[in-house]
């Protein structure tokens, strides 16, 4: 008997023991930016749970949403966002022209700014900025994502470049030239990655020295120490740890930031992230899962709803099924799901049924277009009168992944599959996770019909349908097998081209109106507002559509 | 002995040169790839192929082979792509190693602490309420998945009573010297204690929840094994004989019995490595695991490559020492 009680005895007070250690010292007190535990106003640090790793700090090579969410908070481009919309605003430039054809832009800059280390920032710094860009190696040119996306080109291939040029016309004047007018220009300056750099950094840190090494690219030396104009300057990334710490911009041309730290902590758990939040641990966290809203709320968080800047659609590729290629199939389709029903059901609150290929913020967006009906009769009807009873459709959803306009792809997938099997389409379920094959297939047309979506970079027409429809030659509808395919991709060009803003809008109106009515290359379901989370205490926070919050405005007070 | 270590080494290179072989091409077998990681939904069969050519991928796939071990040969395992893009991989993997190896370290003495006196204790009173207890808890700890025991175990000592951090290795804002990567030992080298005393914190309850399996296997094994040793007739004769509870117990039964044991728990480290994926997952822990995680998600072959080849050959390399243990315990082996 005596040595079960040895034992027992001495499980128990091990187990006493760890108790009682966390009762000693309750985490919360220890500093750890818990509920702002670590003071208020300025001297506060406000905690971020990340779901991923920055992958790098200059932000010219990423293409990630968790880095650039660090990136953002370090460096400016000309142009800023204005935040709590997509609405464009003056940045480290306060105005900017353009000359009568749209392909020579003026800056005025500001002419107080400086860089973290001390350098100023004028024109020069804007061209040295620009020509840094554009001039990139081969490897440069394939890691330079958003570059080659939005410009088209790099130096070598100057003449299939939007960026032809820019010169420093005064100390805060730079004036860029570019190929042709697009309702791109300027607005993609807001993009992260074409943030400003201070030129000296970038040359002592040999910024454009990357290469490719075997089956990745090495990044120079530069890509972990950035130097911007932001409202924090870089800290340090512990990586052992998995925390990226930002410190307060004290020389910060704006409003200098309210809190003295910023400190991001990866926790790729979704469930821990929460966990985290309601330990009084961290101070917030990104995407929180639309089942956990209300509940957050409950205990005293506040859930901050963004504005849906995406689309959710169902692509069809009439390649690989030919019966696609009648506009009555297509048709028939597009009666035959119910979206009213599927927004309610498995989608967030304050989830929208889509009416065309792009969110309402964006300008092009015509308001005259009503949302799909849903009849499936009707269905039925077109689908007998193309021939097409009883069609099979191998139709396809991601695993693996959660994206802010589909939080749970297969749950809605089997809400489309279950409208198309009600209307008599046989639906052939194919699935990859997204990683794994699944875009890889998209891309190469290995599916009839799969589920996609799109979260904008900017405000622009181009940025969504642009993409969609705009390369003839290269895109997932597999437009180039339909008669209106070449049509509509220089119809988008020809609008993208127009210089007056008014004209502009009105032309890519039509041009939505003319896809869902004439086209409909596929089907848009839906716009899903992504929201992030912030606990007690936590103020300052205005959710951006772009999920580009700048955390120069909150603040953190002990509750 | 020494020829004995020798040539179980050789073999271990062997397995580890045909384990590359076969990494390298499963990985690629698989559908996806690094390039749609990188690109997302901007991937269009263009771009796709001119990232493709700039990372090599474009190579017939002998070729990619061949010039992978090329440069393995020379310590150039290559870049990450995603992980940690443009750091060596064989880096990422020593950096996130410390983490994995604190964590296995801390489960698995727990797991043999608890798991063989329990063992022990349940045998020699099979039957009883202790026994059965025991026997249901680690049935139940088999049974229930790592993310869930470390789910609820958060939810408990975390959140709702405050006693333990919910995850990570160090609370942010501590400022800790970093020597060998292992928190808790660094904090005590540096008589940083309450760095140490942090991170030993933060270790509790991941070390707990990669515990219970271990646990359960140590256990079951101890009980089965020291009840067979306690029907064996040397037992009977030792107690015949007069000797005391305390010679048959340590050097009768107990060392018999840990035979059995000892291969279980070299065993377990294997679980371990498996369990670690999970647990650093939910608990945030920046290891082998989570880097495992992430490169798979991602498709980060480099990464994939190293962790997989270097996790192998840690297995291996704990095999032999157990077996080398064995021979210590049993004598009978070396002469064979």
């Amino acid at each position: 008997m005596s040595r079960t009680r040895t034992v027992a005895t001495w499980t128990t007070a091990v187990l006493a023991a760890a108790a009682l250690a966390g009762c000693a010292e309750s985490d919360r007190d220890e500093g750890s930016g818990g509920s702002g535990g670590s003071g208020s106003g300025s001297d506060a640090t406000f905690v971020f749970g990340a779901a991923g790793a920055p992958e790098m700090f200059d932000p010219f090579y990423a293409t990630d949403g968790e880095t650039f969410r660090v990136t953002r908070q370090m460096f400016e481009g000309l142009l800023g966002i204005e935040p709590g919309s997509a609405e464009v605003v003056p940045e480290l430039a306060t105005e900017w022209t353009p000359n009568e054809d749209g392909t020579e832009w003026t800056f005025t800059l500001r002419d107080d700014v400086t860089f973290h280390d001390g350098e100023p920032f004028n024109a020069e710094a804007v061209c040295y900025n620009f020509e840094r860009m554009f001039d990139q190696n081969d490897a440069g040119q394939v890691a330079g994502e958003y570059w080659g996306y939005v410009m088209g080109a790099f130096a070598n291939d100057a003449d299939n470049s939007l960026y032809q040029g820019c010169e420093a016309t005064g100390e805060f004047e730079a004036v860029v030239t570019i190929s042709g007018p697009t309702s791109g220009f300027p607005t993609m300056l807001t993009l992260e990655s074409l943030s400003m750099q201070s030129p000296k950094a970038l040359e002592e840190g040999d910024a454009n020295g990357i290469a490719a090494e075997g089956e990745g690219f090495s990044f120079p030396e530069y890509a972990d120490n950035p130097v911007g104009t932001g409202p924090f300057t870089f800290g340090e990334y512990d990586e052992a740890n998995g925390t990226i710490s930002l410190e307060r911009n004290d020389d910060y041309w704006g409003e200098a930031a309210k809190v003295s730290e910023l400190v991001f902590r990866v926790i790729p758990d979704e469930s821990t992230r929460r966990q985290e939040l309601e330990a009084g641990s961290i101070n917030g966290y990104d995407l929180p899962n639309p089942v956990d809203w209300n509940a957050l709320e409950e205990s005293g968080n506040t859930v901050e709803i963004r504005d849906a800047f995406n689309i959710l659609y169902m692509g069809f590729n009439p390649d690989t099924n030919p019966q696609l290629q009648d506009l009555k199939v297509r048709q028939a389709l597009n009666l035959a799901i119910n979206r009213e029903q599927l927004v309610q059901t498995q989608l967030p609150e304050g989830a929208e049924v889509a009416t065309q290929f792009m969110p309402k913020t964006v300008s092009g967006y015509n308001t005259e277009l009503a949302a799909p009906e849903y009849d499936p009769e009707r269905a039925q009807e077109l689908l007998a009168e193309a021939g097409a009873e009883g069609m099979t459709l191998t139709f396809a959803y991601p695993t693996e992944v959660s994206r802010p306009y589909m939080p749970d792809p297969q749950k809605l997938y089997e809400a489309l599959r279950t409208d198309l099997e009600a209307v008599g389409v046989k639906v052939d379920v194919k699935t990859a996770s997204w990683n794994g094959g699944y875009l890889d297939n998209v891309t190469a047309g290995k599916y009839d019909a799969y589920i996609l979506g799109w979260t904008g970079d900017y405000d622009s027409p181009f940025n969504f349908i642009g993409t969609f429809f705009g390369n003839l030659k290269e895109n997932d509808f597999g437009t180039s097998a339909m008669p209106w395919g070449k049509q509509l991709a220089d119809d988008l060009k020809a609008a993208d081209a127009i210089v007056d803003e008014a004209e502009r809008s009105a032309a890519f109106e039509e041009i939505n109106a003319q896809i869902m009515e004439d086209y409909l290359p596929g089907l848009p379901i839906s716009h899903s507002p992504p929201a992030l989370v912030v606990g007690p205490g936590v103020e300052g926070v205005i959710p951006s559509p772009l999920t580009a919050e700048e955390f120069d405005s909150v603040t953190v007070s002990g509750e | 002995m020494l020829r004995f270590v020798l040539r179980r080494l050789l073999q271990m290179l062997g397995v580890v040169l045909a384990l590359s072989l076969l990494v390298f091409f499963w990985l690629r077998s698989l559908p996806g790839g690094p390039v749609s990681a990188l690109l997302g939904e901007r991937a269009t069969p263009e771009r796709r192929a001119r990232m493709e050519e700039a990372l090599g991928l474009d190579e017939p796939l002998p070729v990619q082979y061949l010039r992978y071990m090329q440069r393995a040969l020379r310590g150039d395992f290559g870049v990450s792509t995603k992980v940690l893009p443009g750091e060596d991989a064989l880096d990422i993997f020593f950096a996130r190693l410390p983490a994995t190896i604190e964590l296995a370290f801390f489960a698995l003495a727990i797991a043999i602490l608890l798991g063989i006196p329990l063992g022990y204790l349940a045998a020699r009173r099979r039957g009883t309420a202790l026994d059965n207890t025991a026997v249901i808890f680690s049935l139940v700890g088999v049974a229930v998945p790592v993310f869930f025991t470390g789910f609820l175990l958060k939810y408990f000592f975390a959140v709702e009573w405050d006693l333990l951090p919910v995850s990570g290795r160090q609370s942010t804002g501590l400022d800790a010297t970093r020597v060998t990567g292992l928190f808790v030992l660094d904090g005590i080298m540096t008589r940083e204690w309450d760095a140490a005393w942090d991170a030993l914190k933060h270790l509790v309850l991941p070390a707990v929840a990669l515990a219970t399996i271990p646990f359960a296997v140590i256990f079951r094994i101890t009980r089965a094994s020291v009840l067979d040793v306690l029907d064996e007739d040397y037992v009977r004769t030792a107690e015949a004989k007069g000797l005391t509870a305390r010679v048959i117990r340590g050097r009768h039964v107990l060392r018999n019995a840990m035979l059995p044991v000892v291969t279980t728990v070299g065993l377990q480290v294997g679980a371990l490595l498996g369990g670690a994926i999970l647990t650093e997952t939910v608990f945030s822990i920046r290891g082998i695991g989570d880097a495992l995680a992430t490169a798979f998600r991602d498709k980060d072959y480099p990464v994939l490559q190293v962790l997989i080849i270097a996790a192998a050959a840690i297995y291996v390399l704990v095999n032999l020492m157990v077996d080398i243990a064995y021979a210590l315990i049993d004598p009978r082996i070396r002469t064979r």
